[in-house]
Protein backbone atom coordinates (compact mmCIF):
# COMPACT_ATOMS: atom_id res chain seq x y z
CA UNK A 1 0.00 0.00 0.00
CA UNK A 2 1.22 3.45 -0.86
CA UNK A 3 2.35 5.42 2.15
CA UNK A 4 0.04 8.41 2.64
CA UNK A 5 1.40 11.91 3.02
CA UNK A 6 1.40 13.39 6.49
CA UNK A 7 -1.14 16.18 6.92
CA UNK A 8 -0.58 17.06 10.56
CA UNK A 9 2.42 16.18 12.66
CA UNK A 10 3.41 16.67 16.28
CA UNK A 11 7.12 16.43 17.03
CA UNK A 12 8.20 16.23 20.64
CA UNK A 13 5.48 18.65 21.76
CA UNK A 14 5.36 19.84 25.36
CA UNK A 15 2.48 21.80 26.85
CA UNK A 16 1.79 22.73 30.47
CA UNK A 17 -0.91 24.76 32.16
CA UNK A 18 0.77 26.37 35.14
CA UNK A 19 2.46 23.53 36.94
CA UNK A 20 0.36 20.84 35.31
CA UNK A 21 2.20 19.14 32.47
CA UNK A 22 -0.29 17.93 29.87
CA UNK A 23 1.64 17.04 26.74
CA UNK A 24 5.10 15.66 27.49
CA UNK A 25 6.91 14.94 24.29
CA UNK A 26 4.00 14.06 22.04
CA UNK A 27 4.96 12.58 18.68
CA UNK A 28 2.03 11.99 16.38
CA UNK A 29 1.47 11.82 12.67
CA UNK A 30 -1.92 12.28 11.05
CA UNK A 31 -1.91 10.93 7.49
CA UNK A 32 -3.83 12.96 4.96
CA UNK A 33 -7.02 11.61 3.45
CA UNK A 34 -7.52 9.13 6.28
CA UNK A 35 -9.34 8.85 9.57
CA UNK A 36 -7.10 8.90 12.60
CA UNK A 37 -8.60 8.13 15.96
CA UNK A 38 -7.06 9.43 19.16
CA UNK A 39 -7.88 7.42 22.24
CA UNK A 40 -6.87 8.01 25.82
CA UNK A 41 -8.12 8.30 29.36
CA UNK A 42 -10.06 11.38 30.41
CA UNK A 43 -7.85 14.37 31.11
CA UNK A 44 -4.85 13.05 29.19
CA UNK A 45 -4.82 15.98 26.78
CA UNK A 46 -6.78 14.86 23.75
CA UNK A 47 -8.79 18.07 23.43
CA UNK A 48 -5.67 20.12 24.08
CA UNK A 49 -3.96 18.24 21.25
CA UNK A 50 -6.76 19.15 18.85
CA UNK A 51 -6.57 22.79 19.91
CA UNK A 52 -2.93 22.86 18.85
CA UNK A 53 -3.95 21.96 15.32
CA UNK A 54 -6.06 25.11 14.91
CA UNK A 55 -3.67 27.31 16.85
CA UNK A 56 -5.96 27.99 19.79
CA UNK A 57 -3.25 26.56 22.03
CA UNK A 58 0.44 26.98 21.33
CA UNK A 59 3.07 24.39 22.18
CA UNK A 60 5.58 25.36 24.88
CA UNK A 61 8.22 23.53 22.89
CA UNK A 62 8.39 21.10 20.02
CA UNK A 63 6.82 21.48 16.63
CA UNK A 64 3.26 21.25 15.39
CA UNK A 65 3.01 21.21 11.62
CA UNK A 66 -0.24 21.46 9.71
CA UNK A 67 0.04 20.97 5.94
CA UNK A 68 3.55 22.34 6.01
CA UNK A 69 2.86 25.30 8.29
CA UNK A 70 4.77 25.45 11.53
CA UNK A 71 2.05 26.55 13.94
CA UNK A 72 4.46 28.39 16.23
CA UNK A 73 5.33 30.98 13.60
CA UNK A 74 2.66 30.79 10.95
CA UNK A 75 1.73 34.03 9.20
CA UNK A 76 -1.61 35.45 10.27
CA UNK A 77 -2.93 35.26 6.72
CA UNK A 78 -1.97 31.61 6.33
CA UNK A 79 -3.48 30.82 9.70
CA UNK A 80 -6.80 32.28 8.61
CA UNK A 81 -6.74 30.38 5.31
CA UNK A 82 -5.90 27.23 7.22
CA UNK A 83 -8.71 27.70 9.70
CA UNK A 84 -11.22 28.11 6.91
CA UNK A 85 -10.19 24.67 5.67
CA UNK A 86 -10.59 22.99 9.06
CA UNK A 87 -13.95 22.12 10.57
CA UNK A 88 -13.96 21.58 14.31
CA UNK A 89 -16.54 19.78 16.41
CA UNK A 90 -15.90 20.92 19.97
CA UNK A 91 -16.38 18.52 22.85
CA UNK A 92 -18.81 20.97 24.47
CA UNK A 93 -20.45 21.64 21.07
CA UNK A 94 -19.78 25.37 21.57
CA UNK A 95 -22.80 26.47 19.56
CA UNK A 96 -23.30 30.23 19.58
CA UNK A 97 -26.14 30.49 22.04
CA UNK A 98 -27.39 33.85 20.84
CA UNK A 99 -28.11 32.43 17.39
CA UNK A 100 -30.60 29.92 16.05
CA UNK A 101 -29.43 26.55 14.81
CA UNK A 102 -29.70 27.80 11.25
CA UNK A 103 -27.61 30.90 11.96
CA UNK A 104 -25.02 28.71 13.67
CA UNK A 105 -24.67 26.43 10.68
CA UNK A 106 -24.73 29.35 8.25
CA UNK A 107 -22.20 31.37 10.26
CA UNK A 108 -19.03 30.43 8.37
CA UNK A 109 -20.73 30.76 5.00
CA UNK A 110 -22.04 34.21 5.86
CA UNK A 111 -18.73 35.43 7.21
CA UNK A 112 -16.47 34.00 4.56
CA UNK A 113 -18.43 33.59 1.35
CA UNK A 114 -20.68 35.72 -0.79
CA UNK A 115 -23.14 32.87 -1.16
CA UNK A 116 -26.70 34.16 -1.68
CA UNK A 117 -29.17 33.55 1.16
CA UNK A 118 -31.19 31.00 -0.80
CA UNK A 119 -28.11 28.89 -1.41
CA UNK A 120 -27.07 29.21 2.23
CA UNK A 121 -30.49 28.03 3.34
CA UNK A 122 -30.17 25.08 1.00
CA UNK A 123 -26.71 24.21 2.33
CA UNK A 124 -27.89 24.52 5.94
CA UNK A 125 -30.75 22.22 5.16
CA UNK A 126 -28.46 19.62 3.61
CA UNK A 127 -26.06 19.72 6.57
CA UNK A 128 -28.81 19.47 9.17
CA UNK A 129 -30.48 16.69 7.23
CA UNK A 130 -27.23 14.73 7.20
CA UNK A 131 -27.16 14.71 11.00
CA UNK A 132 -30.90 13.99 11.26
CA UNK A 133 -31.78 17.43 12.55
CA UNK A 134 -33.98 18.68 9.74
CA UNK A 135 -36.70 20.95 11.05
CA UNK A 136 -34.75 22.44 13.93
CA UNK A 137 -33.51 25.42 11.91
CA UNK A 138 -35.32 28.08 13.90
CA UNK A 139 -34.64 26.66 17.36
CA UNK A 140 -32.15 28.14 19.79
CA UNK A 141 -29.31 25.93 21.10
CA UNK A 142 -30.75 25.98 24.64
CA UNK A 143 -33.89 24.37 23.29
CA UNK A 144 -31.95 21.35 22.06
CA UNK A 145 -30.87 18.27 24.00
CA UNK A 146 -27.16 17.63 24.54
CA UNK A 147 -27.03 15.07 21.75
CA UNK A 148 -28.91 17.34 19.37
CA UNK A 149 -26.49 20.15 20.14
CA UNK A 150 -23.59 17.88 19.33
CA UNK A 151 -25.14 17.06 15.98
CA UNK A 152 -25.94 20.69 15.23
CA UNK A 153 -22.31 21.50 15.99
CA UNK A 154 -21.30 18.74 13.60
CA UNK A 155 -23.51 20.30 10.93
CA UNK A 156 -21.78 23.63 11.58
CA UNK A 157 -18.35 21.99 11.31
CA UNK A 158 -19.09 20.54 7.87
CA UNK A 159 -21.02 23.48 6.43
CA UNK A 160 -17.96 25.09 4.86
CA UNK A 161 -16.97 21.79 3.19
CA UNK A 162 -13.64 21.67 5.00
CA UNK A 163 -10.65 19.58 3.93
CA UNK A 164 -9.94 18.59 7.53
CA UNK A 165 -12.39 17.77 10.26
CA UNK A 166 -11.48 17.47 13.91
CA UNK A 167 -14.13 15.62 15.88
CA UNK A 168 -13.87 15.91 19.66
CA UNK A 169 -15.96 13.04 21.00
CA UNK A 170 -18.58 13.05 18.24
CA UNK A 171 -20.70 10.28 19.74
CA UNK A 172 -20.49 11.02 23.46
CA UNK A 173 -24.01 11.47 24.79
CA UNK A 174 -25.68 9.92 21.76
CA UNK A 175 -27.79 6.78 21.79
CA UNK A 176 -26.41 3.79 19.81
CA UNK A 177 -28.64 4.56 16.84
CA UNK A 178 -27.62 8.16 16.51
CA UNK A 179 -24.01 7.17 17.16
CA UNK A 180 -24.28 4.93 14.15
CA UNK A 181 -25.69 7.75 12.07
CA UNK A 182 -22.73 9.91 13.04
CA UNK A 183 -20.29 7.07 12.41
CA UNK A 184 -21.83 6.47 8.97
CA UNK A 185 -21.56 10.13 8.24
CA UNK A 186 -17.91 10.32 9.22
CA UNK A 187 -17.21 7.43 6.87
CA UNK A 188 -19.33 8.89 4.11
CA UNK A 189 -17.51 12.23 4.21
CA UNK A 190 -14.28 10.34 4.12
CA UNK A 191 -15.16 8.18 1.15
CA UNK A 192 -16.81 10.85 -0.92
CA UNK A 193 -14.71 13.89 -0.23
CA UNK A 194 -11.33 12.50 0.72
CA UNK A 195 -11.18 14.51 3.91
CA UNK A 196 -8.50 14.19 6.56
CA UNK A 197 -10.27 13.42 9.82
CA UNK A 198 -9.13 13.27 13.41
CA UNK A 199 -11.57 11.63 15.77
CA UNK A 200 -11.10 11.91 19.52
CA UNK A 201 -13.26 9.35 21.23
CA UNK A 202 -13.76 6.75 23.97
CA UNK A 203 -16.19 4.85 21.82
CA UNK A 204 -14.50 1.55 20.85
CA UNK A 205 -17.21 0.39 18.42
CA UNK A 206 -16.87 3.70 16.58
CA UNK A 207 -13.08 3.37 16.63
CA UNK A 208 -13.30 -0.06 15.07
CA UNK A 209 -15.67 1.13 12.39
CA UNK A 210 -14.02 4.28 11.17
CA UNK A 211 -10.31 4.25 11.99
CA UNK A 212 -7.57 3.93 9.42
CA UNK A 213 -5.10 4.72 12.14
CA UNK A 214 -5.31 4.72 15.92
CA UNK A 215 -3.18 6.50 18.49
CA UNK A 216 -3.38 6.05 22.23
CA UNK A 217 -2.43 9.04 24.37
CA UNK A 218 -1.19 8.37 27.86
CA UNK A 219 0.92 10.48 30.20
CA UNK A 220 1.31 13.18 27.58
CA UNK A 221 2.72 10.87 24.92
CA UNK A 222 1.34 8.75 22.12
CA UNK A 223 2.21 5.36 23.59
CA UNK A 224 1.10 3.45 20.51
CA UNK A 225 0.04 4.46 17.04
CA UNK A 226 -0.67 2.50 13.91
CA UNK A 227 -3.35 0.42 12.28
CA UNK A 228 -5.85 -0.98 14.77
CA UNK A 229 -5.30 -4.59 13.58
CA UNK A 230 -1.55 -4.25 13.97
CA UNK A 231 -1.87 -2.79 17.45
CA UNK A 232 -4.28 -5.47 18.55
CA UNK A 233 -2.20 -8.28 17.16
CA UNK A 234 0.92 -6.84 18.77
CA UNK A 235 -0.67 -7.39 22.18
CA UNK A 236 0.45 -3.97 23.36
CA UNK A 237 0.06 -3.98 27.11
CA UNK A 238 -1.07 -0.37 27.63
CA UNK A 239 -3.53 -0.64 24.77
CA UNK A 240 -5.02 -3.84 26.20
CA UNK A 241 -5.38 -2.19 29.60
CA UNK A 242 -7.13 0.78 27.98
CA UNK A 243 -9.54 -1.36 26.00
CA UNK A 244 -10.33 -3.41 29.10
CA UNK A 245 -10.95 -0.21 31.02
CA UNK A 246 -8.17 -0.72 33.54
CA UNK A 247 -5.72 1.98 32.47
CA UNK A 248 -4.79 4.82 34.78
CA UNK B 1 9.16 44.29 55.22
CA UNK B 2 10.85 42.65 52.26
CA UNK B 3 7.75 40.55 51.86
CA UNK B 4 5.65 43.67 51.74
CA UNK B 5 7.80 45.09 48.98
CA UNK B 6 7.78 41.79 47.14
CA UNK B 7 4.01 41.74 47.24
CA UNK B 8 3.75 45.33 46.08
CA UNK B 9 6.20 44.51 43.31
CA UNK B 10 4.20 41.48 42.24
CA UNK B 11 0.97 43.47 42.20
CA UNK B 12 2.59 46.23 40.19
CA UNK B 13 3.87 43.66 37.73
CA UNK B 14 0.36 42.21 37.37
CA UNK B 15 -0.98 45.71 36.88
CA UNK B 16 1.50 46.61 34.17
CA UNK B 17 1.00 43.31 32.41
CA UNK B 18 -2.73 44.02 32.38
CA UNK B 19 -2.25 47.52 31.03
CA UNK B 20 0.05 46.19 28.34
CA UNK B 21 -2.43 43.46 27.51
CA UNK B 22 -5.29 45.96 27.27
CA UNK B 23 -3.19 48.03 24.95
CA UNK B 24 -2.61 44.98 22.75
CA UNK B 25 -6.35 44.40 22.49
CA UNK B 26 -6.87 48.04 21.62
CA UNK B 27 -4.35 47.86 18.81
CA UNK B 28 -5.98 44.66 17.55
CA UNK B 29 -9.35 46.41 17.65
CA UNK B 30 -8.10 49.30 15.55
CA UNK B 31 -6.53 46.79 13.20
CA UNK B 32 -9.86 45.00 12.78
CA UNK B 33 -11.63 48.18 11.66
CA UNK B 34 -10.57 47.33 8.11
CA UNK B 35 -12.94 44.32 8.25
CA UNK B 36 -15.78 46.41 9.58
CA UNK B 37 -17.99 45.43 6.67
CA UNK B 38 -17.92 41.83 7.90
CA UNK B 39 -19.07 42.88 11.33
CA UNK B 40 -21.77 45.32 10.23
CA UNK B 41 -24.67 43.25 11.57
CA UNK B 42 -23.02 43.01 14.94
CA UNK B 43 -22.46 46.75 15.03
CA UNK B 44 -26.13 47.46 14.36
CA UNK B 45 -27.22 44.88 16.88
CA UNK B 46 -24.98 46.32 19.58
CA UNK B 47 -25.98 49.90 18.81
CA UNK B 48 -29.55 48.88 19.29
CA UNK B 49 -28.81 47.00 22.50
CA UNK B 50 -26.79 49.84 24.02
CA UNK B 51 -28.88 52.72 22.76
CA UNK B 52 -32.47 51.59 22.88
CA UNK B 53 -31.89 49.06 25.64
CA UNK B 54 -30.58 51.66 28.06
CA UNK B 55 -33.21 54.26 27.33
CA UNK B 56 -35.73 53.46 30.09
CA UNK B 57 -33.05 53.35 32.78
CA UNK B 58 -31.47 56.56 31.55
CA UNK B 59 -34.86 58.30 31.54
CA UNK B 60 -35.63 57.23 35.07
CA UNK B 61 -32.38 58.26 36.71
CA UNK B 62 -32.12 61.48 34.71
CA UNK B 63 -35.60 62.54 35.70
CA UNK B 64 -34.91 62.09 39.38
CA UNK B 65 -31.40 63.51 39.39
CA UNK B 66 -32.63 66.61 37.54
CA UNK B 67 -35.20 67.26 40.24
CA UNK B 68 -32.66 66.63 43.00
CA UNK B 69 -30.22 69.11 41.48
CA UNK B 70 -32.90 71.78 41.21
CA UNK B 71 -33.90 71.39 44.86
CA UNK B 72 -30.30 71.34 45.99
CA UNK B 73 -29.45 74.49 44.05
CA UNK B 74 -32.51 76.38 45.18
CA UNK B 75 -31.77 75.42 48.77
CA UNK B 76 -28.11 76.39 48.61
CA UNK B 77 -28.70 79.68 46.81
CA UNK B 78 -31.86 80.81 48.51
CA UNK B 79 -30.81 84.05 50.09
CA UNK B 80 -27.65 84.89 48.21
CA UNK B 81 -28.44 84.96 44.53
CA UNK B 82 -31.35 85.92 42.38
CA UNK B 83 -33.86 83.19 41.49
CA UNK B 84 -32.96 83.06 37.83
CA UNK B 85 -29.50 81.75 38.67
CA UNK B 86 -31.06 78.39 39.55
CA UNK B 87 -31.86 77.87 35.87
CA UNK B 88 -28.32 78.63 34.85
CA UNK B 89 -26.75 76.41 37.46
CA UNK B 90 -29.04 73.47 36.83
CA UNK B 91 -28.32 73.52 33.13
CA UNK B 92 -24.59 73.85 33.40
CA UNK B 93 -24.09 71.32 36.17
CA UNK B 94 -26.27 68.81 34.40
CA UNK B 95 -24.61 69.17 31.02
CA UNK B 96 -21.04 69.49 32.22
CA UNK B 97 -20.85 67.11 35.14
CA UNK B 98 -23.89 65.27 36.24
CA UNK B 99 -25.16 63.59 33.09
CA UNK B 100 -21.83 62.36 31.73
CA UNK B 101 -20.67 60.97 35.09
CA UNK B 102 -23.99 59.60 36.17
CA UNK B 103 -24.77 57.91 32.89
CA UNK B 104 -21.17 56.72 32.62
CA UNK B 105 -21.32 55.05 36.02
CA UNK B 106 -24.79 53.62 35.61
CA UNK B 107 -23.95 52.21 32.20
CA UNK B 108 -20.69 50.78 33.51
CA UNK B 109 -23.07 48.64 35.53
CA UNK B 110 -25.73 48.00 32.95
CA UNK B 111 -23.76 47.83 29.71
CA UNK B 112 -20.20 47.10 30.91
CA UNK B 113 -21.10 44.27 33.26
CA UNK B 114 -23.53 42.92 30.68
CA UNK B 115 -20.81 42.77 28.04
CA UNK B 116 -18.33 41.21 30.47
CA UNK B 117 -20.70 38.46 31.50
CA UNK B 118 -21.93 37.79 27.98
CA UNK B 119 -18.44 37.49 26.52
CA UNK B 120 -17.26 35.71 29.68
CA UNK B 121 -19.90 33.06 29.22
CA UNK B 122 -18.92 32.70 25.58
CA UNK B 123 -15.29 32.34 26.63
CA UNK B 124 -15.84 29.62 29.22
CA UNK B 125 -18.25 27.67 27.01
CA UNK B 126 -15.65 27.61 24.19
CA UNK B 127 -17.76 29.79 21.90
CA UNK B 128 -14.85 32.19 21.60
CA UNK B 129 -12.61 29.26 20.60
CA UNK B 130 -15.27 28.22 18.11
CA UNK B 131 -15.17 31.71 16.56
CA UNK B 132 -11.40 31.54 16.31
CA UNK B 133 -11.53 28.07 14.81
CA UNK B 134 -13.91 29.39 12.16
CA UNK B 135 -11.35 32.02 11.19
CA UNK B 136 -13.35 34.86 12.72
CA UNK B 137 -11.41 37.16 15.00
CA UNK B 138 -13.13 37.43 18.41
CA UNK B 139 -11.76 40.93 18.93
CA UNK B 140 -13.24 42.07 15.63
CA UNK B 141 -16.48 40.19 15.93
CA UNK B 142 -17.21 40.65 19.61
CA UNK B 143 -15.19 43.57 20.97
CA UNK B 144 -15.12 46.09 18.14
CA UNK B 145 -18.90 46.31 17.54
CA UNK B 146 -19.51 46.84 21.24
CA UNK B 147 -16.93 49.59 21.49
CA UNK B 148 -18.34 51.31 18.43
CA UNK B 149 -21.81 51.11 19.94
CA UNK B 150 -20.46 52.63 23.16
CA UNK B 151 -18.62 55.42 21.38
CA UNK B 152 -21.59 56.45 19.30
CA UNK B 153 -24.66 55.66 21.37
CA UNK B 154 -23.60 56.68 24.86
CA UNK B 155 -23.07 60.35 23.89
CA UNK B 156 -26.57 60.32 22.44
CA UNK B 157 -27.89 58.86 25.66
CA UNK B 158 -26.09 61.55 27.63
CA UNK B 159 -27.57 64.33 25.52
CA UNK B 160 -30.94 62.78 26.01
CA UNK B 161 -30.31 62.44 29.73
CA UNK B 162 -29.28 66.11 30.00
CA UNK B 163 -32.46 67.10 28.28
CA UNK B 164 -34.63 65.03 30.60
CA UNK B 165 -32.79 66.26 33.71
CA UNK B 166 -33.12 69.89 32.69
CA UNK B 167 -36.82 69.45 32.00
CA UNK B 168 -37.53 67.80 35.33
CA UNK B 169 -35.29 70.32 37.11
CA UNK B 170 -37.21 73.06 35.40
CA UNK B 171 -40.53 71.54 36.41
CA UNK B 172 -39.38 71.13 39.98
CA UNK B 173 -38.15 74.71 40.25
CA UNK B 174 -41.37 76.11 38.90
CA UNK B 175 -43.85 73.91 40.73
CA UNK B 176 -42.21 73.46 44.08
CA UNK B 177 -39.86 76.35 44.57
CA UNK B 178 -41.70 79.36 43.34
CA UNK B 179 -39.20 80.19 40.66
CA UNK B 180 -41.07 81.65 37.72
CA UNK B 181 -40.87 80.16 34.28
CA UNK B 182 -39.41 83.36 32.91
CA UNK B 183 -36.75 83.50 35.58
CA UNK B 184 -35.65 79.92 34.94
CA UNK B 185 -35.51 80.45 31.19
CA UNK B 186 -33.71 83.72 31.63
CA UNK B 187 -31.08 81.90 33.70
CA UNK B 188 -30.81 79.11 31.16
CA UNK B 189 -30.19 81.56 28.35
CA UNK B 190 -27.93 83.74 30.41
CA UNK B 191 -24.82 81.73 30.26
CA UNK B 192 -25.67 78.84 28.03
CA UNK B 193 -22.63 77.91 26.01
CA UNK B 194 -22.37 75.55 23.08
CA UNK B 195 -18.93 74.70 24.39
CA UNK B 196 -20.55 73.07 27.42
CA UNK B 197 -22.40 70.65 25.19
CA UNK B 198 -19.15 69.92 23.41
CA UNK B 199 -17.48 69.13 26.74
CA UNK B 200 -20.36 66.86 27.71
CA UNK B 201 -20.08 65.06 24.38
CA UNK B 202 -16.34 64.57 24.64
CA UNK B 203 -16.66 63.21 28.15
CA UNK B 204 -19.47 60.85 27.31
CA UNK B 205 -17.74 59.55 24.18
CA UNK B 206 -14.67 58.74 26.23
CA UNK B 207 -16.69 57.05 28.98
CA UNK B 208 -18.69 55.11 26.42
CA UNK B 209 -15.49 53.81 24.88
CA UNK B 210 -13.95 53.03 28.25
CA UNK B 211 -16.84 51.11 29.70
CA UNK B 212 -17.48 48.98 26.63
CA UNK B 213 -13.79 48.29 26.10
CA UNK B 214 -13.18 47.32 29.73
CA UNK B 215 -16.32 45.16 29.72
CA UNK B 216 -15.26 43.34 26.56
CA UNK B 217 -11.67 42.98 27.75
CA UNK B 218 -12.70 41.49 31.09
CA UNK B 219 -15.14 39.19 29.31
CA UNK B 220 -12.52 37.83 26.91
CA UNK B 221 -10.07 37.35 29.81
CA UNK B 222 -12.51 35.18 31.76
CA UNK B 223 -11.12 31.97 33.21
CA UNK B 224 -12.97 29.14 34.89
CA UNK B 225 -16.70 28.70 35.06
CA UNK B 226 -19.65 30.62 36.42
CA UNK B 227 -17.50 32.04 39.19
CA UNK B 228 -15.04 33.41 36.65
CA UNK B 229 -17.88 35.07 34.77
CA UNK B 230 -19.05 36.74 37.97
CA UNK B 231 -15.55 37.95 38.72
CA UNK B 232 -15.20 39.39 35.23
CA UNK B 233 -18.46 41.29 35.55
CA UNK B 234 -17.38 42.69 38.92
CA UNK B 235 -13.94 43.68 37.62
CA UNK B 236 -15.52 45.32 34.62
CA UNK B 237 -17.69 47.55 36.82
CA UNK B 238 -14.94 48.35 39.31
CA UNK B 239 -12.24 49.10 36.75
CA UNK B 240 -14.43 51.11 34.40
CA UNK B 241 -16.05 53.12 37.21
CA UNK B 242 -12.63 53.99 38.62
CA UNK B 243 -11.33 54.88 35.16
CA UNK B 244 -14.36 57.05 34.46
CA UNK B 245 -13.95 59.02 37.68
CA UNK B 246 -10.21 59.45 37.18
CA UNK B 247 -10.64 60.45 33.54
CA UNK B 248 -13.35 62.87 34.55
CA UNK B 249 -10.83 64.79 36.57
CA UNK B 250 -8.35 64.98 33.75
CA UNK B 251 -10.94 65.82 31.11
CA UNK B 252 -12.46 68.54 33.26
CA UNK B 253 -9.02 69.94 33.87
CA UNK B 254 -8.08 69.82 30.23
CA UNK B 255 -11.34 71.13 28.80
CA UNK B 256 -12.41 73.73 31.33
CA UNK B 257 -9.27 75.15 32.70
N1 LIG C 1 -7.22 26.21 29.46
C1 LIG C 1 -6.74 25.35 30.38
N2 LIG C 1 -6.23 25.82 31.53
C2 LIG C 1 -5.73 24.97 32.45
N3 LIG C 1 -5.73 23.65 32.34
C3 LIG C 1 -6.24 23.10 31.22
C4 LIG C 1 -6.77 23.93 30.18
N4 LIG C 1 -7.20 23.12 29.20
C5 LIG C 1 -6.95 21.86 29.61
N5 LIG C 1 -6.37 21.84 30.81
C6 LIG C 1 -5.93 20.65 31.53
O1 LIG C 1 -5.30 19.81 30.62
C7 LIG C 1 -5.62 18.46 30.86
C8 LIG C 1 -6.06 17.81 29.58
O2 LIG C 1 -7.29 18.36 29.18
P1 LIG C 1 -8.09 17.84 27.94
O3 LIG C 1 -9.33 18.65 27.86
O4 LIG C 1 -7.22 17.83 26.73
O5 LIG C 1 -8.44 16.36 28.34
P2 LIG C 1 -9.11 15.26 27.44
O6 LIG C 1 -8.09 14.25 27.14
O7 LIG C 1 -9.79 15.89 26.29
O8 LIG C 1 -10.16 14.64 28.44
P3 LIG C 1 -11.66 14.21 28.19
O9 LIG C 1 -11.63 12.87 27.58
O10 LIG C 1 -12.25 14.17 29.55
O11 LIG C 1 -12.28 15.23 27.31
C9 LIG C 1 -6.69 18.44 31.91
O12 LIG C 1 -6.11 17.93 33.09
C10 LIG C 1 -7.08 19.87 32.10
O13 LIG C 1 -7.22 20.13 33.46
MG1 LIG D 1 -11.63 16.34 25.78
Amino acid sequence: MEHPKTAISFENVYKSFGTQAVLQGLDLEIPSGQITTILGPSGCGKSVTLKHVIGIEQADSGRVEVVGHDMSNVRQRDLITLRKRIGVLFQSSALFDSMTVKENVAFGLRMHTKMPEAEIAERVHVCLDAVKLAGTEERMPVELSGGMRKRAALARAIAMSPDFILYDEPTTGLDPNTSNVVGDYILKLQNELDITSVVVTHDMPLTRRVSDKVALLFNGKAVVQGRLDDIESSQNEVFQLFVDGRLG
Amino acid sequence: MTRLFASIGANLAVFFIMVFDMFRYLVQCVHEIRHLYLYRHQVLLQCYAVGVGSLPLVCLISAFSGMAVAIQMAYQMESYVPDYMVGSIVVRSVVLVLSPILIGLVLAGRVGAGIASELGTMKVSEQVDALTSMAVDPVGYLMLPRILAGLTKIPVLVIFSSFVSIMTGFGMSVIKMDITVTDFIKGMKLDFMVYDIFVGLIKSTVYGGVLTFVGAYMGLQTQGGAQGVGQSATSAVVVSSALILILDYFLTLALLY
